[in-house]
């Protein structure tokens, strides 16, 4: 395939993978928890280079598991301690980001991981930093972690689905079952750490935030059916990526922060045309509704 | 050790003191407004802001790049507020939205303006993790003026915020205008927001109005006292941040501000007068053997012996 070719292919998985996961994270109203975890992810990659001294995608993934899962455990455990929620987030998440940027800014400081990197991703030099496969031969190590990751977030969803509906929807409805909520909260949030990670390498930390909400707050506005919101959130994840890439090729500019903003364009329109929960059909319904 | 006594540092120190201060007082207000996150979202989103006002005069003149950083701000507190009044999406989709799109923008632009040649070397990669040592005196200056005037809202209406955080609904009842309450918390939270990017940085400004406040609720239940409190860790915070940021070459400030001022939670969280993990575990204690003393004595009597 193409060096575009493959650069189109990662972003669509990020932009399917952060899609599908983030409606559960917008329906259970911890949206700004993505933010937290995709800021924390950071130490712990940081940390796993410093024990490992190499940047590879399994050890990656497992500092960035724990540091998603302590993110988690300590917002959860703060709360308890009646700190208002929003804020035990903000406290826990800037203190493990900043300890990572200034372990990258003491202890790391070479070329295999900076700062900006990690904040902004290097979606560029993904084709380059390729693995053999059988069979199917060269692929980009990202691309192929970013396969394994959406075929787990679809397991996920197809595994525990009717779980999650109901915890998303009715988590005491969901407790009165037997269904185990706490334990699904934390599946759920290793899941976004994993997805966040996997998201890295392509969009850095910052951009996973905006492919993780975007997306699926306006798929939101078009329908009322969980199906059909997973479908749409992730179709639009993959439409902003790919016009994003096109956007930052057309102003030669950062690809990761194009498709941000992208995400932003997509849901700009659907905030303003959607015909369900849109800002123009709120405006025109008045005219013709009263007559029924 | 010998920078801290050039003049220069002493300026840049005073000014992350003070920023501190006033961050710490308006964090109080943001966490009882129940919005501590909105400051992250605000501050992400004056980054675009920052570079349209670079872009467009040319130079790192700081008012002009404050400036910048407000309108943008501002902006992106409008769309949330917007979207949040006139669809279903919730506050904190609304704010990640705000804050991952106009953060986007942000780098989108940025990346624009390193292009070119005068961009390049202007350091406004410093407004991403904060650059205190890149400050100039005239820049010291421009950020005492505005954290003393947000710190002077804060002190002559005093009793106002008091009304307008805990009943609003008596406030309204007195006669106050919650509109303009409103705006005026906006505009002070914008403020200390774009005063403290150059020092901070975008992406870590909001913890310096989060973690004092959550910090000084452990030593007291009362405002006035959290306010101070929270003051004195914020402004601790800073400059100790600072200082240990100009140890070592090209460290940025923002990651040892933070991180100080989390030492100052940890330590609250554990050792704090009022919530405090410590006094509530000698208080269960306490109580614990209040409650079995009598309990034993009643056994021991009913053994018989």
């Amino acid at each position: 395939m193409s060096y575009t070719g493959w650069i189109l292919l990662t972003a669509s998985l990020v932009g399917l993978s952060c899609g599908l996961i983030g409606v559960f994270l917008i329906l259970r109203r911890m949206a700004m928890m993505a933010d937290a975890i995709s800021h924390s992810v950071l130490l712990g990659i940081v940390i796993a280079f410093i024990i490992t001294r190499q940047l590879s995608g399994g050890h990656m993934l497992i500092g960035a598991i724990i540091a998603g899962l302590l993110t988690a455990v300590l917002v959860q455990w703060f709360n308890s301690l009646s700190i208002q929620h929003d804020a035990s987030i903000g406290v826990v998440f800037t203190t493990l980001f900043a300890i990572g940027v200034i372990l990258i800014a003491t202890q790391v400081g070479n070329a295999h991981l900076d700062v900006k990197h990690a904040l902004m991703g290097e979606i560029t030099f993904v084709p380059w930093n390729t693995i053999e496969l059988p069979f199917i031969g060269a692929v980009p190590e990202a691309a192929f972690l970013l396969a394994i990751v959406l075929i787990v977030v679809l397991l996920a969803i197809l595994a525990f689905y009717k779980e999650w509906k109901i915890t998303s929807f009715d988590p005491a409805l969901a407790a009165s079952l037997g269904i185990p909520v706490m334990l699904m909260h934390y599946v759920f949030m290793s899941l976004v750490s994993v997805t966040t990670v996997a998201s890295f390498d392509a969009v850095g930390a910052i951009m996973v935030v905006a492919m993780l909400i975007t997306p699926a707050a306006a798929a939101y506005l078009w329908t009322d059916r969980l199906s059909v919101m997973l479908v749409l959130s992730g179709a639009f994840g993959v439409l902003s990526a790919i016009s994003g890439y096109y956007i930052a090729v057309w102003l030669d500019t950062s690809i990761s922060g194009s498709m941000a903003f992208a995400t932003g364009l997509v849901f700009m329109i659907s905030f303003l045309g959607s015909p369900k929960h849109g800002l123009l059909s709120r405006v025109i319904r008045p005219f013709t509704i009263p007559s029924a | 050790m010998t920078l801290l006594l050039s003049p220069n540092a002493q300026w840049v120190l005073l000014s992350t003191l003070i920023l501190g201060m006033a961050s710490g007082m308006i964090g109080c207000l943001a966490y009882w407004k129940r919005q501590s996150l909105m400051s992250d979202a605000l501050s992400h989103a004056a980054l675009p802001g920052v570079v349209i006002a670079f872009a467009l005069i040319g130079t790192k003149f700081l008012p002009v790049i404050i400036a910048g950083a407000a309108v943008s701000a501002l902006i992106g507190a409008l769309l949330i507020q917007w979207i949040r009044s006139s669809s279903r999406i919730k506050e904190d989709t609304a704010m990640g939205i705000i804050l991952s799109v106009f953060f986007g923008l942000g780098i989108m632009l940025l990346t624009i303006v390193n292009r070119t040649a005068s961009g390049n070397q202007s350091g406004l990669d410093g407004f991403i993790f904060g650059q205190a040592a890149s400050m100039t005196r005239q820049d010291v200056y421009v950020m005492l003026f505005l954290a003393l005037i947000v710190m002077l809202v804060v002190f002559i209406a005093f009793k106002e915020w008091k009304l307008f955080l805990f009943d609003a609904d008596f406030a309204k009842g007195l006669g106050m205008s919650n509109r303009l309450m409103n705006g005026v918390y906006l505009a002070v939270l914008v403020l200390v927001i774009v005063i403290g990017i150059q020092a901070v940085g975008v992406i870590l400004m909001a913890a310096l109005l989060i973690i004092p406040a959550v910090s000084a609720r452990y030593w007291t239940h009362s405002f006035k006292w959290m306010i101070i409190l929270s003051a004195l860790f914020g402004g601790g915070a800073g400059m100790l941040g600072t200082m240990i940021s100009t140890l070592g070459k090209g460290w940025p400030t923002g990651p040892f501000i933070v991180v100080a001022s989390s030492a100052f939670f940890i330590f609250s969280l554990l050792f704090g007068a009022q919530k405090g993990l410590l006094i509530k575990a000698l208080q269960l204690r306490t109580q614990k053997k209040q409650l079995i003393r009598p309990w034993n004595a009643q056994v021991k009597l009913e053994k018989g012996d």
